[in-house]
């Protein structure tokens, strides 16, 4: 058949050293999509032992053993590899290996494009986190690089902005490659209104990637001349501004909130209606939240800026308080997808369910800091620090564990234990609560984010142990959750084609798909082409080919 | 036929255009890119009571014109070319192309020459640092375009362009008037705004 001659694979198993240059090497957007997951998911244990080291610092007032300097350098690295390193590239791992797959495709439009676009991103990340051993230490002014703090600080910072110009290609050249093959690689019958929801989170996420990320690259040039050239962009002294920096920070830092959420959103969108045995709520509606999120989300970038006073405060407001419809219709069409539905609460749908009423909580924060009555007070507060742990943690977080559960059988033909996810679970969401609910409470005291270290007789010591012990127990979780991996990949290949019942392209093949993804394609008549396969009795159940 | 092949043949149909539109969301991030110094260029501007700042020697607006003029031209010449391979025309394509590469080779060092007559050094403020910086970043990106031009220029002169398989030609074209573009829009920030229309006391 044309398809499988196009892709010509040796059958008899490859020694080693013929295994890793073909890793190294592949175009096959399903490796791509396994590497980056691995990428990401190596950075979040860096990332995690980062957090973990900040909590111990933070259990008691008093330096302990982190120095100030110390602390700075590991909350910048923190947030800069969580961010850029882990959770978008996690997201970004999912698209690429199931946006062809939900399509019907072949592989990406531009399959040397993305082998390009995944290896920049180690290499971005290794350059971020070698601060630490660079003279005068890793990058230390936060993931937001505050100019001036920006201007004067050491080598690190440099290694920093060169890192994230390199993520920052990665990411838009991945961007370019999902929006054409969404565009252009659909399998026939595949209408955009007919294609899974995830694939629309990708879609918006890759329109915000190609028009945002280009203008922290362009901050990031500014910002390296201003350091090394004698520019003065952001700098008083000379015409410049150090506003400047936060208006084209934001500009990107503001939508770059909405590609770390969008395609969580996809994913938990995908999995609700899976587990509870009906459609899709409103899938219209869904899409158009999606656009419009993704359209007013160039136009509120300055409510972060609410406290410099030099910001147009209603506009901003309105515009930000606007976001907030259709995050609640998203809310309304995910309650009215679980509605009399027979709901399964397998791992990936407790985390779906997590995902819902954690990112709520984070949702109704921001809708809180909108108002700059409200934001003047607890501007870089700890309010803040809850707040985006609860959308990123509490919401993409849950999602990408979601994803993870629900689509490790399709990657890699066997099941994660159902016993171990429940404890992970559960543990994930206890530890969750408790590391940042307290953290509300702390902002409201005053406490100011970005600290190493406060005075005992401020109050704020029990809410600080409760957080620190909240963080060891998502420690825990994820070791929990390493432990099922590990265990998982070990076992034999059994996992069925379509274990959960679902609805999309993905499970119409083998798990693990074949390189050349499918054998043959459903018809695909709606957007949940296997559901109907499955009620036509054309593929029986848990059996794709 | 399967459904699978189906799919492939459709796709072989669909698919020619994905380099072009690929190109187009390219430049639209590179848009995006040149915004966001745009966007500083605005904001000192407003800022300022007077521009060019008064310490500012403005540079002539001869050479700038010459060299801004070439490079349009260059835009309709290659467009013409891409004309030409749309019908079959390798020979002539070519042949444009080389024009083009040499327009922009002669901008580029039009530009370098520029440079030279510069009396402010990038040190002396945000005017300054707009222009080095702007002006810069624009001529790399002319740079990577004539890089862009060749590569297509010895697929084109070997032959391997043809009537219905000339997505690279189509997509450098698309990628060299955005640089073009981006020139003009420097010229008129830099350059004639500065001589016709100075802001100030």
């Amino acid at each position: 058949m044309a398809v499988t001659e196009a892709r010509p694979k040796p059958i008899a198993p490859e020694p080693y050293r013929r295994r890793v240059l073909e890793w190294l090497t592949t175009t096959d957007h399903k490796k791509i999509g396994i590497l980056y997951l691995v990428n990401s998911f190596s950075f979040f244990v860096i990332a995690g032992v980062m957090a973990l080291l900040m909590r111990s610092e933070l259990a008691q007032p008093g330096t302990q053993f982190l120095s100030a300097r110390a602390y700075n350098q590991v909350f910048t690295e923190h947030g800069t590899l969580m961010i850029f390193l882990f959770i978008f590239p996690t997201l970004a791992g999912f698209g690429n290996y199931f946006v062809p797959l939900q399509i019907g495709a072949l592989d990406m439009a531009f399959p040397r494009v993305n082998a390009l676009s995944f290896w920049l991103l180690p290499v971005g990340g290794l350059t971020i986190v070698s601060g630490f051993v660079a003279k005068g230490g890793a990058a230390a002014g936060g993931w937001t690089s505050f100019a001036p703090l920006s201007e004067q600080l050491g080598t690190g910072e440099d290694l920093w902005i060169a890192g994230l110009l390199l993520v920052g290609a990665a990411s838009i050249l991945g961007a370019i490659n999902f929006i054409v093959t969404i565009l252009r690689m659909r399998a026939p019958g595949m209408s955009m209104m007919r294609m899974p929801i995830f694939c629309w989170s990708t879609l918006a996420t890759s329109l915000l990637v190609v028009l945002a990320t280009p203008v922290i690259t362009a901050g990031l040039i500014m910002l390296f001349a201003d350091r090394h050239l004698g520019t003065t962009f952001f700098s008083a002294a000379k015409g410049g501004s150090p506003l400047y920096w936060q208006h084209v920070f934001w500009f990107f830092g503001h939508p770059e909130v909405y590609m770390l959420i969008l395609a969580a959103w996809g994913i938990v969108s995908e999995i609700l209606p899976v587990f509870s045995g009906k459609p899709l709520f409103g899938y219209r509606g869904v899409v158009l939240a999606f656009l419009l999120i993704t359209a007013l989300s160039f136009s509120v970038w300055a409510h972060h800026m609410f406290a410099t006073g030099a910001v147009e405060l209603p506009f901003f407001s309105i515009t930000t308080e606007m976001i907030s419809i259709p995050t609640g219709v998203l809310f309304f069409i995910w309650l009215a997808t679980l509605w009399k539905g027979k709901l399964r609460f397998e791992v990936p749908m407790l985390f779906a369910l997590g995902f819902v009423a954690m990112f709520l909580i984070g949702g109704i924060d921001g809708v809180w800091m909108a108002a700059p009555a409200m934001d003047f007070a607890i501007h870089d507060t700890y309010w803040v620090v809850a707040h985006f742990h609860y959308v990123l943690f509490g919401g993409t977080v849950f999602g990408i564990m979601a994803g993870i559960y629900y689509w490790f059988p399709k990657i890699t033909g066997r099941m994660l234990s159902r016993r171990l996810g429940l404890w992970h679970f559960w543990l994930q969401l206890v530890g969750f609560n408790l590391t940042f609910f307290p953290m509300h409470m702390l902002g409201l005291q005053g406490m100011p984010r970005r600290i190493a270290d406060y005075a005992p007789d401020r109050g704020w010591n029990t809410m600080n142990l409760l957080s620190t012990i909240g963080a060891f127990v998502i420690g825990l979780s994820m070791l929990i959750f390493a432990v099922n991996v590990i265990l998982t990949l070990r076992k034999p290949r059994t996992a069925p084609a379509d274990p959960w019942s679902g609805n999309t392209l993905e499970w119409a093949t083998t798990s693990p798909p074949p390189p050349h993804n499918f054998d043959r394609l459903p018809v695909i008549g709606s957007a949940r082409p296997v559901y109907d396969a499955r009620l036509a009795g054309t593929v029986a159940e848990g059996d794709g080919t | 036929m399967s459904t699978a092949e189906m799919a492939s043949d459709e796709r072989a149909v669909r698919g020619t255009s994905s380099p072009v539109l690929g190109m187009v969301l390219f430049v639209a991030s590179e848009a995006m890119f040149f915004a966001a110094f745009f966007a500083i260029y605005a904001m000192s501007y407003s800022s300022q009571p007077s521009w060019p700042p008064k310490d500012v020697t403005v540079p002539s607006i001869g050479v700038p014109s010459v060299m801004t003029g070439l490079i349009v031209a260059s835009s309709f010449f290659l467009q013409l070319g891409v004309r030409a391979i749309r019908r079959g025309d390798g020979r002539r394509l070519s042949l444009w192309l080389a024009t083009t590469l040499f327009l922009g080779a002669a901008f580029t060092a039009l530009q370098l020459y520029g440079y030279s007559q510069i009396e402010f050094g990038i040190r002396e403020g945000i005017y300054a640092s707009l222009f080095y910086i702007m002006t810069g970043v624009a001529l790399a990106h002319v740079a990577g375009g004539v890089v862009f031009l060749l590569l297509v220029l010895v697929r084109s002169a070997t032959g391997h362009l043809t009537m219905v398989r000339h997505e690279s030609a189509e997509a450098a074209a698309i990628y060299w008037h955005f640089v073009v573009v981006v020139s003009v829009a420097l010229y008129v920030a830099f350059y004639l705004l500065a001589s016709v229309h100075p802001k100030g006391p």
